[in-house]
């Protein structure tokens, strides 16, 4: 299978380590996972910002570089949800528009083979138990365009209960958004900043030493809140924990 | 919209305030994590929820799609009941009608059902303006009335008060209106209730003229519906001799039947109830039995504009049960003033800048009042998707294009103030078309990473304010795949 990883730009600006940990992960179990160079971005903050003809030259861009692949494997819920949801709503306001049926049947290939990684993990690979190993407190926070726009479920709890030496612990308030919400944490910092401290204050309250999301832009707004408070927690990103072993732990 | 909302602020200052009050958060945030939890039990009980949403949506879209001929199916089956219809354009006109209808009367006072529509049109401050003082008989509407305070919420308009803040308003402000708070109040629901029952019931016994709105208007009988817990509603509609019914065009169901959907989603939804204790449907007049004479005041006030828009048109199906609100984590920090509207949380972020339009800096706010969590499209019972309106909205701010106000087509210019965020978002849609640039780009921000500073100036405060920056890595993902060909090859 021609798998190709969509890592995102804020994966690969900011956090190089959790693209590293996806591809450790993957190869181990036995997947041939390439990165196709052209990647830059999906466009979703354009899109949800208001700026939907912004987006579509994004849009159509990611559709042509991961066009031949046979899955593309992303480590984010919310640019997972971007290709799988929006891209299909892109092309029909563009045919409302008069514009004909260009950008849906371009965007139309990529959207069914673009999966978020729990969703490939578990549903593709067909795997829960994927050999990790961390001997950690772990609290696991859903954001939401995972949950409530892929409908991601247990599929990441499963994957973490697997993995040996993790203690789960439940997070209270669990599915409350942390407030990060993309452009929303500038335009309403007040809102966004008490939504994440009072994240932070639930992930704490569990004892946890870390707390595990399938998303970095909400890891950094919940770990930039949590570093800030001085809690001692730390945002780990789930493929950082599932691409930990006992022999290559992860730092 | 009512006038005590006119001049806001937009959303992310008014929020601000209300954020910092330490006394609204707890209120709030007690409040709607009661009904939050509440509601998710009563909904969980029935086993076909999702039917029931998908079968709502369809009535209120059909409707919607044929609102022209159910409106006039409407108006022929209440004349035919002894009823008499008027059409009111805007706010200006039916509080005009409401104003002639009650002098009419030779009336000075009359008595509320609580009313969304009544509150929307700031129907009390044009009676008041016509020397017609108009009574809310609704208990949280009562609250809000006598302590000259605004509506926070649509089914609790009071939520933003406690039991001792209640019991203030009530023992000082309750002489004015009429029969004064009992000596020696105490912040017991019990005892604020009677205090609230004594009150009222010298208004319902004296009124010759209620008003209300309706939840449903069944286009082929004429019948109006009114859901409620209290009580107070049903005194209103069946004691006073003329009753005046202010009610959205987007109200009407076709048939009797339809009502089976909603009666059953409404309470559910919205006080976590599995039947409303009150249920009121009057048909038009009968003799010897209620109000002698019905006047049933249809709304647009921006609705059929909003109609004409294919993406925001869904807010029409909204049946204002507060379920969004309830769940909702902005609207539990911010509170619902912030919204300045009487339409306030993730429905009203839609609603407000559709029927008011865009124009003032608190409707062109609120379509970003949203982290787009997607908490309120999960409990509609109606399945609006208010995220989907939402950026729908935001890119009518940004962008401008075409809309209809007041019936005519006309094209908006694009917001001011964001001229700014508009260069960059062309700016980084430039890069990102172009992966070199990005790569130059993030070449750059590595080289530089240890003369970064830790918190940002200007704008850039907004982020880290309250929040650190995460630390830029030495190198791009990208490059390290390149390096190491994915970690098969050179050092990893």
């Amino acid at each position: 299978m021609r798998v190709a990883l969509f890592l995102t730009c804020v994966n690969d600006t900011l956090y190089p380590d959790t693209g590293r940990a996806v591809v450790r992960l993957l190869t181990r179990l036995g997947v041939d996972v390439d990165f196709p160079m052209a990647q830059t971005c999906c466009g979703q903050a354009h899109y949800n910002t208001g700026y939907r003809h912004e987006a579509e030259p994004l849009a159509r861009h990611f559709a042509e570089v991961f066009r031949d692949y046979e899955a593309i494997v992303t480590p984010s819920g919310s640019c997972g949800a971007m290709v799988r949801e929006l891209y299909p709503r892109m092309g029909e306001r563009a045919r409302a528009e008069g514009r004909g049926d260009t950008l849906a049947a371009t965007l139309a290939p990529v959207v069914p083979k673009t999966y978020e990684l729990t969703e490939f993990l578990v549903d593709v690979l067909g795997v829960t138990d994927v050999g990790a190993y961390y001997p950690h407190k772990v609290t696991y926070h859903p954001t939401c365009h995972g949950l409530r726009g892929l409908g991601l479920g247990e599929r990441p709890l499963r994957l973490l209960r697997a993995v040996q030496g993790l203690e789960l612990a439940e997070l209270p308030g669990a599915e409350e958004c942390c407030g990060f919400g993309g452009t929303f944490a500038l335009k309403n910092s007040d809102v966004s900043a008490a939504m994440g401290a009072d994240k932070v204050r639930n992930a704490e309250s569990t004892g946890a030493g870390v707390l595990c999301a399938a998303d970095n832009s909400c890891l950094m707004h919940i770990g930039g809140t949590m570093t800030r408070l001085r809690t001692g927690m730390r945002p780990v990103h789930i493929a950082e924990i599932l691409a930990s072993t006992e022999e290559e732990p992860a730092v | 919209m009512s006038g005590t909302f006119v001049g806001m602020p937009a959303f992310p200052e008014a929020a601000r305030d209300a954020v910092r009050d330490t006394t609204l958060r707890g209120n709030l945030r007690h409040a709607t994590h009661t009904i939050r939890a509440k509601r998710a039990k009563a909904v969980a009980e029935v086993t076909d929820w999702a039917e029931l949403r998908e079968a709502g949506k369809r009535i209120k879209d059909h409707t919607l799609r044929h609102l022209d001929r159910y409106l006039e199916q409407l108006e022929e089956s209440v004349t035919a009941a002894g009823g008499t219809v008027h059409w009111a354009a805007d706010a200006g006109e039916a509080n005009r009608i409401v104003a002639r209808l009650v002098k009419e009367t030779g009336e000075s006072e009359v008595v509320k059902v609580k009313s969304m529509a009544t509150q929307e049109i700031g129907l009390n401050e044009a009676l008041e303006a016509e020397g017609i003082r108009a009574y809310e008989t609704d208990l949280a509407e009562l609250i809000v009335q006598l302590g000259e305070d605004r509506p926070s919420h649509i089914l609790v308009p009071a939520i933003h008060r406690n039991r001792g803040e209640i019991r203030e308003i009530f023992a000082r402000e309750m002489g004015e209106w009429g029969r004064p708070a009992p000596e020696g109040l105490t912040d017991t629901p019990a005892e604020l209730a009677e205090a609230a029952r004594l009150h009222l019931r010298e208004k319902f016994l004296r009124a010759k003229v209620g008003i209300s709105g309706a939840n449903f208007m069944v286009a082929d009988t004429g019948t109006l519906v009114v859901v409620e817990s209290e009580g107070n509603g049903r005194m209103c509609l069946t004691l006073p001799e003329t009753l005046i019914s202010v009610v959205g065009i987007e109200k009407i169901v076709p048939t009797w039947r339809d009502l089976e959907v909603f009666l059953q989603t409404l309470p559910r939804s919205s006080t976590a109830e599995r039947m409303n204790p009150y249920t009121s449907t009057w048909t038009g007049t009968t003799q010897e039995d209620g109000p002698r004479t019905f006047h049933l005041v249809l709304l647009d006030n921006g609705r059929t504009d909003t109609l004409a828009d294919e993406v925001g048109r869904q807010a029409l199906r909204c049946i204002r049960c507060s379920a969004c609100l309830n769940v909702c984590p902005v609207y539990e920090r911010a509170g619902g003033h912030a919204y300045g509207s009487v339409y306030p949380g993730p429905i009203g972020a839609i609603l407000s800048p559709q029927l008011r339009g865009t124009g003032s800096a608190v409707d062109a706010s609120l379509p970003y009042a949203s982290s787009l969590c997607g908490a309120c499209y999960e409990v509609c019972p109606v399945a609006i998707d208010i995220p989907e309106v939402l950026v729908h909205l935001r890119e009518r701010v940004v962008e401008g294009g075409p809309v209809t106000r007041a019936g005519n087509k006309v094209v908006l210019q694009p917001a001011k103030g964001h001229a700014a965020e508009r260069a960059a978002m062309r700016a980084a849609r430039w890069a990102f078309t172009r992966p070199g640039a990005l790569r130059a780009g993030q070449r750059l921000a590595s080289r530089t990473r240890r003369l970064h500073p830790r918190t940002l100036p200007g704008p850039g405060r907004a982020w880290s304010g309250t929040r650190d920056l995460p630390p830029v890595p030495a190198e791009p993902f990208r490059d390290w795949w390149k390096r190491t060909q994915g970690g098969k090859g050179g050092a990893a």
